[in-house]
């Protein structure tokens, strides 16, 4: 976003880069023409900048938001847990209570096992979740033009439309899996399930295998993906519509109307998709704490 | 850049048909159940939820490559 007035593929580009703060090579050109002599840490300007950091690079909104988004979640709900009383209860702890008791209800329904940390852990991707993926709900602009009167090049603010929160977040439910799977049934029953379980016989064991790897490993990666390409779709056709507010007033009032309408039925979204992340979560670990 | 275009229209159609027989098939078994078994109407109704939550994402998933394809992809291609 280099001039005045950026063209439609600079705003949706602007809008869709993160804050990115990596380390660039030596020798590295910028984009406003200074070379580096030495390698540096530093905020990029413009993806190709993000590009060429490479692995070692953190998306400081991406982590910023969520972090700060879980800690009002983690400080909230404390606070009312704290506090909370017999009496007649007030408006926050009775909001508290029903989400609590929402997802203690899905979790006795769906998981079977014994296992303290479910609840809490379903609760926890519940509100979380629901609270990243509401910042899609704040007007796409406003943010980041703060952010950039302030200095701040780039702003991305939902973080789960970053596909490194959500695989992130999948990748822990994968790791809860495994840990389970293994504690519960034993290395050699967490094997044997890998090895003979559609077809129990010794000839089969690489089909099996083959098998069972990929759908072992179908499971986070279409859990992290479905919650980013959810949000992703849904924050593009926000910024798509906003591309309208530059087309006069008559567009920009429809573009308006459209706005407003797309938030209404994105409420359901963003809530079904916390809802499905959980439930699958909850499943999943369901699954791994059978034994056969 | 045309081919471009025309992969995004791919992808928004094919995913359109697939979610739309899914959802129709889903939305008449909840009926058919609920006919029957009227009691069991919101315990469906809630799955219901959830399975159309998971039939939805592939089709906007697609909207959402698709666009990015026609807005941003396939200008820079043309220029």
């Amino acid at each position: 976003m280099a001039g005045e007035n950026p063209t439609t593929t600079e705003y949706i580009q602007h809008h869709l880069t993160n804050l990115t703060f990596g380390e660039l090579p030596a020798g590295y050109m910028r984009d406003d023409g200074t070379v580096l002599t030495e390698s540096m840490w530093t905020i990029a300007h413009g993806s190709s900048e993000a590009t060429a950091m490479g692995f070692n690079a953190f998306h400081v909104d991406s982590l910023a938001w969520s972090f700060g988004l879980g800690l009002i979640f983690c400080l909230l709900f404390r606070a009312v847990a704290k506090s909370a009383s017999s009496d007649v209860p007030g408006k926050l702890q009775n909001f508290v209570e029903i989400i609590v008791e929402f997802v203690d209800n899905n979790v006795k329904d769906m998981f079977h096992g014994r296992n303290p940390l479910v609840a809490p852990l379903a609760l926890t991707i519940f509100v979380w979740v629901f609270l990243m993926n509401l910042m899609d709900l704040i007007p796409v602009d406003v943010v980041p033009e703060l952010m950039m009167a302030l200095g701040v090049p780039y702003q991305k603010i939902v973080p789960s439309t970053d596909p490194n929160v959500t695989l992130g977040m999948a990748l822990g439910v994968f790791i809860l899996m495994i840990y389970y799977a293994i504690k519960i049934k034993g290395v050699g029953g967490f094997v044997k399930e890998l090895t003979l379980h559609p077809f129990n016989h010794p000839v089969f064991i690489p089909v099996n295998l083959f098998m069972e790897l990929v759908g072992l490993l179908a499971k986070p990666f279409s859990l992290g993906l479905r919650l980013f390409g959810n949000m992703y779709a849904g924050e593009m056709i926000f910024i798509l519509i906003a591309v309208m507010y530059s087309a006069g007033l008559f567009f920009g009032l429809f573009g308006g109307l459209l706005q407003v309408g797309w938030a209404i039925f994105h409420i359901l979204v963003i809530t079904l998709q916390a809802f499905i992340f959980m439930v699958l979560t909850v499943v999943y670990l369901s699954m791994s704490h059978e034994d056969h | 850049m045309e081919l471009v275009i025309i992969a995004a229209a791919i992808m928004l159609g094919l995913g359109a048909l697939g979610a739309a027989v899914g959802m129709g098939l889903l939305g008449g078994r909840l009926l058919e159940g609920t006919a029957r078994q009227p009691e069991l109407g919101p315990m469906l109704q809630g799955k219901m939820f959830l399975l159309a939550g998971l039939i939805d994402a592939i089709p906007i998933i697609g909207v959402g490559i698709a666009m990015y394809l026609i807005f941003v992809v396939a200008p820079t291609v043309g220029a």
